[in-house]
């Protein structure tokens, strides 16, 4: 099972935070790594979607940033605080958005799909732009004193548990049921294992291509409302560098970077095992300097790892 | 190396395998200095692989190869293949980013004393060369904006000015018009006045006559005839290229009843097609089994294509059982009734990495269960049906197709176009690349889908294929040209696929 190859990892790093630090086994500390990694979680969910139908998306970490910081130019009507004056309500501001993934979503699929742009470099450069359109909107200035009800996603609790995991979770059971259960689901891995042969098949394939883009911006708007949420303002770098954890989480928990391969499962895994490492290395009192040079050499390790325990490279 | 006359190329005992698969049994084969020789032979006769060693791109197995009257270089040393012998293949071996100059001198480049590249020097003498070829594009102009055409003369001039006298073309005519081809030949002519040595390879025998002087014949990994042309006139070619006369080759299945009091199956009327098909009218009556043969390249593939709804036709109509089918689309031709076997199951059929059962089923999943979902015991039983049926040997279902023998992942491909319950079955080339068993199998699986009722058109140019088709309809340049009843004898069968009649 190379789905579940970082099970045993996990495992291992579960054993040596109970070493490092008492507190590490307790309800409490486990809930906020799952709820530090939820946003991060639905990202990868994103990627995931986005890598086995055989494409990339780098914007996706931008569209957390600018999405929220937008709806919240909106909200803020006192110009001296950085806000538009506009005043929109908290509900309308998370309507804002999700829009706004969408759009973007919806606009890196016609680059990418209509035009037939490369999507590395077309994502990248919606990446760049959007991140500087981030800092113009408020020339940098961080947004805060925000309504509750935008700020809902990141902060309630349901039955004591945050209601950010409740959705992180069920998106990932939902995605792996559709990828595993619906046609679209398969249809996606078809076209990442093969698109000439998806087509000959009768796939719809730029169709459910433009489709997963557009989910992809939404799921990272939905991610972008948690994170604003849980820190309670939108900050200009909002998202930066989370681009690169989501690859990581991605590829480890075995979804293939040529497409057509991994599941979401396998994606989760990956979520969780480096929400623990980041806390095992923190309550060890790892300097901060050192934190993420010690969390690339165990991606390294872990990919290793996953290789050796998961199938043999396929070789052609 | 013989007294008094010099080879551009002697290859003796050449062999070769791959894999356990020997391909040249121990070929003899050699060109005079100066002349031109043809080479022809039915697909998989050993034509590419002779070249393929005699240009130096794999090592032959056992023999020894000559040119110039000098032993070859390693395979390894592309230089000085390069200046010894050059192939202009049919697909493009310009750089398309470089300019037409620098494509001219790839590897050869003119160099200042400091051992840099002299740009001046390299633009002036493509542009000799340019003027030469009678070629009037710039050195500059990037060489993807080049016609086939002139692509075809800034490799043939790239060969030249690396020294090489012995070129050998690949079908070079197969996207030529027709004036095309006559420049190209006047080129041919005046290199072989200057004492170029040709190799030219063609399916296209009258054009063979044109060009060369001496030809040699292929079958089954064997030269099977080396003669000056005038000695061997068009029938006695294609006798050589074919073999002995098989008359009436066995038929593999059983004999429908008469054609027509079947009910109508796939009708094609007028079909035309964006590329070379130009008015093809076609019936396959339900429980009849029909082959569409041709050349690469003759349209054949076109018609299926159309049938399985890929392309969307120019004019003309098909009908599926009576009933004019919307065209174009692959879902509504499968809606229809058609199901299709694209030639060359990996680039066009297989999902490498997922399991039989969803190579299997892949495109009815809407019908194994509601709502879009796909019901894991209704997949199962489909799946389970299928593999008895068709008799498909993997370890389980969910193994990845990708590790099965081609005879069973293309037994997959065909239970994929079975599984719709069509009424059309198209499939083309369906035995390529599997062993003789499933061969067997394969024809063993269509012919039952015909005896079911369905209406079989199988699109190949393998000879063997055809035998189970009860009439077999020639495409030539996009017309059909010959149709043949159960029961024709393989000569005038190759002969109508290669436009001689």
């Amino acid at each position: 099972m190379r789905d579940l190859a970082l099970v045993p990892v996990i495992i291992v790093v579960l054993i040596v935070g109970s070493f490092v630090s008492p507190g590490f086994l307790m309800a409490d500390n486990l809930m906020n790594v799952m709820q530090q990694s939820s946003e991060l979680s639905i990202l990868v969910i994103a990627q995931s979607l986005i890598l086995i139908c055989g494409k990339i998306d780098l914007s996706l970490e931008s569209i957390v940033g600018v999405a929220p910081m937008f709806a919240a130019w909106l909200i803020i009507s006192d110009t001296m605080m950085g806000g538009s004056g506009v005043g929109i309500s908290g509900i309308a501001g998370i309507a804002v958005v999700l829009g706004l993934g969408i759009l973007i979503g919806t606009v890196n699929a016609l680059l990418v799909v209509k035009l037939r742009l490369n999507e590395f470099i077309t994502t990248l450069a919606m990446l760049i732009l959007l991140r500087g359109t981030t800092l113009g909107i408020t020339n940098g200035q961080t947004l805060f004193d925000l309504p509750d009800s935008f700020l809902y996603l990141g902060t309630a609790k349901w039955l004591g548990v945050p209601v950010s995991i409740w959705i992180a979770g069920f998106l990932f059971l939902f995605a792996g049921l559709f990828m595993r259960y619906h046609r679209i689901g398969r249809a996606i891995y078809a076209i990442g294992g093969n698109a000439e042969a998806a087509r000959v098949a009768g796939i719809p394939v730029d169709r459910i291509t433009m489709g997963v883009y557009i989910a992809g911006g939404f799921l990272a708007s939905l991610a972008g409302v948690m994170l604003t949420g849980r820190i309670a303002s939108v900050v200009s770098s909002q998202g930066q560098n989370m681009i690169f954890y989501v690859f990581a989480a991605s590829v480890i928990g075995g979804i293939s970077l040529n497409g057509g391969q991994g599941r979401i499962v396998g994606a989760l895994t990956g979520v969780i095992l480096l929400g623990l490492l980041q806390n095992v290395l923190t309550l060890s009192q790892v300097a901060a300097f050192w934190i993420d040079a010690a969390y690339g050499a165990i991606i390294l390790i872990a990919l290793v790892i996953t290789r050796l325990t998961g199938e043999a490279p396929r070789s052609k | 190396m013989a007294s008094g006359i010099s080879y551009a190329v002697e290859a003796r005992g050449i062999t070769k395998s791959f894999g356990r698969n020997e391909v040249l049994h121990g070929v003899d084969f050699s060109i005079p200095a100066g002349d031109s020789r043809a080479l022809v032979g039915r697909n998989g006769a050993g034509k590419s692989t002779l070249v393929g060693i005699i240009t130096g791109l794999y090592p032959q197995s056992a023999g020894q190869v000559f040119l110039g009257g000098k032993p070859a270089p390693s395979t390894n040393d592309r230089r000085a293949w390069r200046e010894r012998v050059a192939c202009v293949y049919q697909r493009w071996m310009v750089i398309p980013q470089l300019t037409v100059g620098e494509n001219l001198f790839l590897n050869n480049q003119p160099l200042n004393r400091s051992g840099l590249v002299d740009w001046r020097t390299l633009r002036q003498q493509a542009a000799d060369v340019l003027k030469d070829w009678d070629l009037d594009v710039s050195p500059d102009l990037e060489a993807w904006r080049l016609t086939v055409e002139q692509r075809q003369i800034v490799e043939i001039a790239r060969a030249l000015l690396q020294g090489s006298r012995f070129i050998i073309l690949d079908e070079p005519t197969a996207e030529l018009e027709r004036r095309e081809v006559t420049r190209l030949f006047d080129r041919i002519r005046a290199l072989q006045q200057s004492g170029v040595t040709f190799l030219y390879i063609s399916h296209h025998l009258e054009e063979i006559y044109e060009i060369c002087k001496s030809v040699t014949v292929m079958r089954d990994g064997r030269i099977v005839a080396d003669a000056p042309l005038s000695e061997l006139p068009k029938s006695k070619l294609v006798a050589a290229m074919v073999g002995e006369q098989v008359a009436a080759l066995e038929p593999k299945a059983t004999a429908p009843a008469r054609a027509d009091v079947l009910p109508a199956g796939l009708t094609i009327r007028g079909l035309r097609l964006k590329g070379v098909v130009d008015g093809i009218d076609l019936d396959v009556r339900s429980g009849e089994c029909v082959g569409l043969a041709g050349l690469a390249g003759s349209g054949k593939d076109d018609v299926a294509e159309a049938v399985a709804g890929l392309v969307q036709p120019l004019t003309g109509t098909i009908e599926i059982c009576g009933k004019a089918a919307a065209t174009g689309n692959v879902a509504a031709m499968r809606e229809m009734g058609v199901g299709f076997v694209a030639r060359d199951r990996h680039v066009r059929g297989l999902f490498p990495v997922m399991a039989v059962a969803d190579n299997l089923t892949i495109t009815v999943l809407d019908r194994l269960g509601s709502l879009g979902l796909v019901s894991p015991s209704a997949q199962a039983r489909m799946v389970d049906r299928q593999i008895s049926d068709i008799g498909i040997v993997t370890s389980s279902p969910a193994q990845a197709i990708g590790e099965l023998s081609g005879g069973n992942q293309q037994k997959t491909m065909v239970g994929r176009a079975l599984a719709s319950d069509p009424k059309v079955l198209v499939v083309c080339a369906p035995t390529q690349g599997v062993d003789i068993a499933s061969k067997q199998a394969l024809y063993k699986i269509i012919d039952d889908a015909r005896a079911d009722g369905m209406a079989v058109l199988v699109v190949s140019d393998d000879l063997d294929e055809l035998t189970i088709c009860d009439r077999v309809e020639v495409v030539f340049r996009g017309k059909i040209t010959k149709s043949f009843k159960r029961g024709w004898g393989e000569h005038e069968v190759v002969a109508a696929i290669e436009g001689l009649y």
